[in-house]
């Protein structure tokens, strides 16, 4: 847990640091005003790229909670394009992302809680409409009491 | 540096064009978010991304499967969310001053409450249907060079710009 705050910590100085928290910086960047940003992700993500692939070489699984070094895998189906679309169009119309929305607000940019609020609303909405099947199945069961 | 290597490529007034604001503090910027990933990593194995938050967070309200589903990781996903935000405050407080007073506040966001809401609604649906978002699939997806992610990636990258450019041609305001 310590270590999870520390490297929340250094994530979200780091997103403070790059303005990535700022919606209006990641909008310039999506109507290709300033490309700055591509140095974020490809930043981030070929550092993170080269821990995922060192690590599993040196050991096999981390020291705190011996699970296993991986990669981050997810299976491929229609909605990994369904809501990447709808993400797009969200990130697209208000300029920002949950990681730097967490961080918007300890930069003390207080009008992103209506974004924060939107995400938890539509984070809610998806959920309520996909357990919806799960519940279905659980009624339908047969009870033995 | 890098801005150098890129000038001597691109020709320096190309480098001013494509990015206005320097590339320093993007670049410094993205290596932390990365190494505050690899910090988590190196510690748990964890690959930690930040929209599942949402979810999780939700399963303390609420008994749905979809929710219910995140319990055993939701206390460090809160602990997470909330390191995100003090790291930022933490710059905040080094480099804009008395970011907790809003009047004093350096800068708070120019886009309309509804652009903001509405977004973020399409925000929280789409990062869990589509099994990720900018972190998760973004910079540990893209790091595990995760074909799903890459694709997923490109999906909301290329939705996101027509989606930004629509809007601006529109003459929506901020």
């Amino acid at each position: 847990m310590p270590l999870i705050l520390v490297g929340g910590l250094v994530f979200g100085f780091g997103l403070g640091f790059s303005h990535m928290a700022r919606p209006e910086v990641v909008l310039d960047f999506l109507t290709f005003d300033d490309f700055g940003l591509l140095f974020v992700m490809f930043g981030g993500s070929i550092v993170a790229g080269i821990a995922f692939w060192t690590l599993p070489k040196l050991r096999n699984s981390a020291p705190l909670t011996g699970r296993p070094y991986g990669r981050r895998l997810k299976s491929f189906d229609r909605n990994v394009l369904v809501g990447g679309s709808i993400f797009g169009v969200g990130w697209g119309l208000s300029g920002i992302c949950p990681g730097a929305a967490y961080a918007s607000l300890g930069v003390g940019n207080w009008p992103i809680l209506y974004a924060i609020g939107g995400m938890f609303i539509g984070a809610y909405a998806q959920g309520v409409w996909r357990s919806r099947d799960a519940a279905d199945a659980s009624a339908a069961a047969p009870s033995d009491d | 540096m890098i801005a150098g290597v890129l000038a001597d490529l691109l020709g320096a007034g190309t480098v001013d064009v494509l990015f206005p604001n320097g590339i320093s503090r993007y670049a410094i910027g993205g290596l932390l978010v990365g190494l505050g990933t690899v910090l988590i990593y190196l510690g748990t194995g964890i690959t930690a991304g930040a929209s599942t938050f949402l979810e999780s967070t939700l399963s303390y309200v609420s008994g749905r499967s979809r929710f219910t589903q995140y319990r055993p990781s939701r206390d460090w996903r809160v602990v997470f969310t909330l390191g995100i935000i003090g790291g930022a405050a933490v710059y905040a407080l080094i480099y804009q001053g008395d970011p907790w007073s809003i009047a004093g506040s350096a800068w708070t966001t120019e886009v309309s409450p509804w652009r903001l809401f509405l977004g973020g609604i399409l925000v929280g649906i789409g990062t869990r249907v589509g099994k990720g978002c900018t972190s998760g699939h973004g910079i540990c997806g893209v790091g595990s060079v995760s074909r799903t992610s890459l694709v997923g990636v490109a999906t909301f990258l290329v939705v996101a710009i027509v989606t930004a450019n629509a809007v601006s041609a529109l003459g929506v305001g901020l």
